[in-house]
């Protein structure tokens, strides 16, 4: 958790040309995707209506949905396990583990599984994690964490990628193709196959649990999650308490906005639906099915200015149209979650203490909130985060000063139009008429890279007062 | 005091607002039992546009699609495998759909059935039902269909009957009510749109991933 340290993490990232070029992708590549495939449907406005209306719903009665889930699971011979918080769900998952003997697990793309840093825990305790998305590999043999929740290798280039596959598949020959990005996935499929078929258990998120028939969902492009679900012995479900929809037509709406915002298809690959381990008749598929339902501070959100947060879906689209996120890409924000819904979820996980510049990581642009499949209103969240941030006097005490001094002529208008005129005085003199201020004393840091226009003579109360429109 | 309970009581406090308890259960019990459909986006009501709708776009995802009479699929089946230089080899469930297709029966193809071990070439399924607005198949799990032969083969091949054919996911939400009972599921249900792809490696998006690289779809007509 390095959320702390946004300003820092930021500049090292602007510094970094490798990291600018493949951030121009995500500009370039989602953006265009999701305006396409949002036109492209007459009713895609009123299915993002439908969609924060089911999960404002389901938060309201999320309690009793979750039973009514947590039943259904346990009469198709399932498990449910409860967590409140991230190390219950790490033990949670050792224990079956543990139970089975388990010496590898494969695992496909969990966001989860990140925030409860699952990896680290099974190494340490003898277990070998295999990431099966082909992005997550890459990024565990690189031991670093995503930088996009749904393209979490997005920051590598493919010259790394063939780097780190040299290195770590040295049983291969010396030879062998490695020019193009196809030669690159050909070899992690081959290397991943042998590892789906030996695993002993298979840990996939969710991305809807569905109260209605008591099913798990995963949504994939690769088809990596299929395979760790369906080959090992036992099957392990790692979700967070807001994924739940009441019944199949609800998630139906939802998948309907989900893809399209996230790479602009229409439906991903592969949508599956798990219930249960396998049936009498069934020739494949996990003898055990187990869900851990992981609250981690999400129930602390509910009935607060931040519960809307929770309808959040995890289709990155928010972090694919913000300036902030082109312009520093993922790890700066510190944590598993980036860009706007990062910024808003990683302090309501996490405290405020701990990240309190990602609220101000923000241009207030709005474009993260008009894009939004479930229409979050992530500025107005940002700006709650900012109040509490003050409140709580963790921003810096420049910051607070200057505030308190503005607050303080803003209470005594005399004062400040005297205040203002004596400032644009001095502005109009510094731009040796020029036009422009390329000196201006504290705002070192702002100068250096813009220039200041020079204000007009006369603000909005003298040119009130001129035009006799005053007392 | 338990984890569920834990968790449990907290979000009741937070979301109950003064609401009486036999209220909220009676809303949750009607929205799961009544399931109401929202909204669908598509307004064909004719089995060929239907069809038509269908073969656009699984062929927008990257599928291919033929389509052919019920005495015809063995035919379809070894002209995909001839088209892309194929052995005339696949494995199979053991779906009687199939068998009726007569699959196998002239020896022009081995078959083996069961599950799949990861190193089939060309696997056949036959589908629950398909969904017309994106192009998705609809697969179940089961002796017929073997899930596994849905993702390990290298070359899928699916056959979709078209009076299964239906327009919107509600449409095969209600199918399988009518197949499997009210709030029931097959342990695995797969949509499928397209072959597997990644576009992980330097943002280039490339067919065929863990899953297949080649998704072959014949409808059968009648």
């Amino acid at each position: 958790m390095r959320s702390d340290r946004f300003k820092k993490n930021a500049s090292d990232a602007l510094a970094d040309p490798q990291l600018q070029e493949a951030l121009e992708g995500v500009r370039h590549n989602f953006v265009g995707a999701r305006a396409r495939a949002a036109e492209n449907l007459s009713s895609f406005e009123d299915l993002r209506d439908n969609a924060r209306d089911i999960k404002d719903h389901v938060l309201d009665h999320l309690d009793l949905y979750l039973e009514h889930f947590e039943k259904k699971v346990t009469a198709q011979g399932g498990h449910v396990h409860w967590a409140a918080t991230a190390a219950d769900a790490r033990q949670a998952v050792l224990d079956i583990c543990r139970k089975h003997d388990a010496k590898t697990a494969t695992k496909g793309k969990s966001m989860i599984s990140e925030e409860i840093e699952l990896n680290d825990f099974l190494e340490e305790n003898g277990i070998e994690p295999i990431e099966t998305d082909l992005g997550e590999y890459i990024i565990q043999l690189r031991e670093e964490a995503p930088s996009h929740i749904i393209a979490p290798a997005v920051h590598i280039s493919m010259e790394q990628v063939r780097e780190d596959f040299r290195k770590h598949h040295s049983h291969l020959p010396e030879d062998r193709p490695m020019s193009d990005p196809r030669s690159l996935l050909l070899e992690a499929r081959g290397i991943l196959r042998d590892k789906f078929l030996s695993a002993d258990i298979g840990i996939t998120g969710a991305n809807f649990l569905v109260a209605e028939t008591g099913t798990s969902v995963i949504v994939t492009n690769e088809g990596n999650g299929d395979l760790t679900q369906t080959l090992p012995r036992v099957h392990v479900v790692l979700a967070s308490i807001e994924k739940i929809v009441p019944n199949l037509e609800d998630m139906s709406q939802i998948l309907r906005v989900l893809a399209r915002s996230a790479t602009g298809q229409e439906m991903s690959v592969y949508t599956t639906l798990s219930s249960g381990p396998r049936r009498q008749d069934d020739l494949d598929g996990p003898e055990e099915y187990h869900v851990i339902l992981l609250d981690n501070g999400r129930s602390s959100m509910l009935g607060t200015e931040f519960q809307e947060m929770l309808r959040c879906i995890r289709c990155g689209a928010c972090m694919n149209h913000c300036p902030v996120y082109h312009a520093v890409g993922g790890h700066a924000y510190g944590w598993v979650y980036p860009g706007p819904m990062g910024s808003v979820l990683t302090p309501s996980l996490t405290g405020i203490e701990h990240s309190s510049d990602l609220p101000n990581a923000s241009t207030f642009c709005g474009r993260c909130e008009q894009v939004c499949p479930v229409r979050i209103p992530l500025p107005k969240l940002l700006r709650h985060w900012r109040e509490k941030e003050f409140e709580k006097h963790l921003s810096p005490s420049s910051h607070r000063y200057n505030l308190r001094l503005w607050a303080f002529l803003a209470k005594r208008p005399r004062l400040y139009r005297l205040a203002t005129s004596i400032a644009r005085s001095g502005m109009r003199l510094m731009s040796f008429g020029s036009g422009h201020i390329k000196f201006l004393p504290l705002a070192g840091a702002w100068i250096k890279h813009r220039e200041m226009p020079v204000p007009e003579s006369g603000g909005f109360f003298a040119q009130y007062a001129r035009r006799g429109l005053g007392s | 005091m338990s984890a569920s309970d834990e968790i449990l009581s907290k979000i009741r406090n937070a979301v109950t607002k003064g609401d009486n308890s036999q209220n909220r259960t009676r809303i949750v019990q009607e929205r799961i039992a009544n399931h109401p459909a929202g909204i669908r986006p598509y307004g064909h009501s004719d089995r060929t546009e239907i069809r038509k709708l269908f073969v656009e776009k699984a062929e927008a995802a990257a599928a291919s699609v033929a389509i052919c009479d019920s005495g015809d699929v063995e035919r379809q089946v070894l002209e995909f495998l001839r088209q892309h230089n194929l052995p005339t080899a696949l494995r199979m469930g053991d779906d009687p759909r199939l068998a009726e297709y007569g699959i196998g029966k002239n020896r022009l193809l081995e078959t083996a059935t069961g599950v799949s071990e990861g190193a089939d070439e060309v696997t056949l399924s036959h589908a629950f039902s398909g969904a017309a607005e994106t192009g998705t198949l609809a697969l179940v799990s089961g002796k017929d269909n073997p899930t596994t032969l849905n993702f390990l083969g290298q070359n899928h091949i699916v056959i979709l009957k078209e009076e299964d054919l239906l327009l919107h996911q509600e449409d095969i939400w209600n199918k399988l009510r009518d197949v499997y009972g009210e709030g029931k599921m097959p342990r695995t249900f797969n949509y499928i749109t397209g072959p597997s792809r990644s576009a992980d490696i330097q943002q280039t998006l490339i067919l065929g991933a863990h899953g297949p690289l080649r998704l072959h779809i014949i409808i059968v007509k009648g």
